[in-house]
């Protein structure tokens, strides 16, 4: 399967505050442009992969927003991971075409959880993701989902605080850079430390944002991919872990199961961590970043703060991490946060990255999860001289 | 108050009708004696469906904790403490500990059971600081 499909469409709306489109009509406008910047029309694609919205649950989505646009795509499906949903529609695009049931897939995701709802709701919505019985009636919030699991880490490892609060500098480090971010504005370690305290030892600058946003991919077959307007970023490897569901049921608080994700992504793309140019990961709370740079094997278990203290993922670094700025500072609107991930990671692979762009990122990892560090996808990106 | 309340399952009934009565059951497999939470048809170590419910200690230790600041809902009053309570039988269990300032709190206290009612029907376990003693 390795560099067999690829890429070759893209689009992003508007993020952050986004009132004046609705969920759907925001899916619907990065299809259409994922579409365009492939080169190709609607006619030309076959498939639709969608996630459904918060804000706006729909039952049947990707037939939605496939009528909407008048489309009869012969593969049509709604994928429902939580936030490791965008890799996972990835990887069942990826295999819908291997198994002759399209050949040109669009992958769109948009949720509006910042204009369409209010913010109690989002809190609620998304706090239901605890066990009815055995988590919810206790009043856990998602960052406390979190918060217990960075607690953990920190009487295993001695983590600081600190060393949390260094990966949301690095993410607005890189958003500053983003004429798009949600959150541009450079912050520092102290700014972190200092914001107001929501599930200790977790301040609101630890947390990811709440936003409006969509964004779609196009994916097709390698031979296919050739024709369009801009380089084919191929598919290397790809892979998934799932541990448990509910926090309150995980074997292991400080290890997530994204270490078998990465395992079975680096062995299908022949490559190891230290050959990824770019780590595009899924910052919902600082220490899931900083606990899946361990599990995905750029640093050793433990070393997570160190490694973020160091600086090397921030610009002028060594290792660029979420070089649009992640979900701490791009934006966050939910089951398609990660996406921003994919499309700037497309972005810098093709050399359009703007005041951002690294110089010859010829491989990316981007990285979801779902649930509360539940369940996990890694995939593994490269342009055509790594084929 | 309108706090999240369980709906218990048939499974399920057994652990709330002892909390009822302030005590804490758990089930154990009689094939590979895996004592299970929560509640199950199948054991989760050996998938086994032969399950007897046993009384529990009560007695456990903070896994993990946090302090929530911001609250869930209005219903959740803040700050109240969630934690991750190891059992001392075995399995882990998500509950608040109350009446305990958050400064004393750290991983690896022992706690105590208690149980607080959440409606007509309903009463579920939380636990406090055990500070020591051993009731």
């Amino acid at each position: 399967m390795r560099g067999q499909y690829a890429l070759v469409g893209m689009a992003e709306s508007a993020v952050g505050v986004v009132p004046d489109k609705s969920p759907r009509e925001l899916c619907v406008e990065v299809t259409l442009n994922a579409i365009k910047d492939a080169g190709l029309t609607l006619t030309d694609c076959d498939g639709l992969i969608t996630c459904n919205a918060f804000a706006e649950p729909i039952l049947y989505h990707a037939e939605a927003v496939a009528e909407y646009l008048g489309w009869q795509p012969r593969h049509c499906v709604t994928v429902n991971t939580g936030g490791g949903t965008t890799f996972m529609a990835i990887n069942m695009a990826v295999a819908a075409i291997a198994a002759g049931m399209a050949d040109t897939i669009v992958v769109a995701m948009a949720d509006s959880l910042r204009s369409f709802m209010t913010r109690d709701q989002a809190m609620v919505v998304q706090s239901s993701s605890g066990h009815p019985h055995y988590e919810q009636p206790y009043g856990p919030t998602v960052p406390a989902y979190y918060a217990l699991i960075a607690r953990a880490h920190m009487d295993r490892f001695g983590t600081t605080e600190a060393q949390f609060a260094e990966a949301a500098v690095s993410c607005r480090a890189w958003a500053h850079q983003h004429p798009n971010a949600q959150k541009r504005e450079l912050i520092t370690v102290d700014d972190v430390l200092q914001s107001r305290p929501i599930a200790d030892p977790l301040k609101v600058l630890d947390c990811s944002l709440v936003s409006d946003g969509g964004a779609a991919v196009v994916i097709t077959r390698r031979e296919r991919a050739q024709e369009g307007p801009h380089q084919p970023i191929y598919v290397l490897g790809y892979g998934e872990g799932h541990a448990y569901e509910h926090i309150s049921q995980a074997k292991d608080l400080t290890t997530s199961a994204a270490v078998l994700a990465g395992d079975a992504a680096y062995a299908a793309a022949g490559l190891t961590p230290d050959q990824i140019d770019l780590m595009q990961l899924y910052d919902c709370f600082t220490p899931a970043l900083l606990i899946q740079l361990e599990d995905l094997g750029f640093c050793r278990k433990g070393e997570g703060g160190d490694f973020l203290a160091s600086g090397v993922t921030r610009p002028g670094g060594s290792k660029p991490l979420n070089t649009h700025g992640g979900m701490l500072s791009h934006c966050h609107p939910g089951n398609p946060g990660a996406m921003f991930g994919l499309t700037e990671a497309m972005l810098q692979m093709r050399g359009d990255a703007q005041a951002r762009q690294l110089a010859n990122i010829q491989t990316a990892l981007c990285h979801a999860q779902g649930g509360i560090m539940s369940s996990h996808a890694t995939l593994i990106l490269g342009v055509e001289a790594t084929l | 108050m309108s706090r999240p309340t369980p709906n218990p399952t048939p499974t399920e009934q057994p652990f709330y009708d002892a909390c009822q009565r302030g005590e804490l059951q758990l089930q154990h497999c009689n094939d590979c004696q895996h004592v299970l939470f929560y509640p199950r048809t199948h054991c989760d170590a050996c998938q086994g469906d032969s399950l007897s419910w046993r009384p529990a200690s009560g007695k456990g230790v903070i896994a993990t904790y946090t302090v929530v600041r911001r609250g869930v809902s209005a219903d959740f009053p803040a700050p109240y403490i969630i934690a991750l309570i190891d059992l001392a039988e075995g399995p882990r269990m998500m509950s608040q500990i109350i009446d305990a300032e958050p400064e004393a709190l750290s991983s690896g206290l022992p706690v105590m059971i208690d149980f607080e009612s959440w409606s007509d029907t309903i009463t579920l376990p939380v636990f406090r600081l055990a500070t020591g003693q051993t009731p």
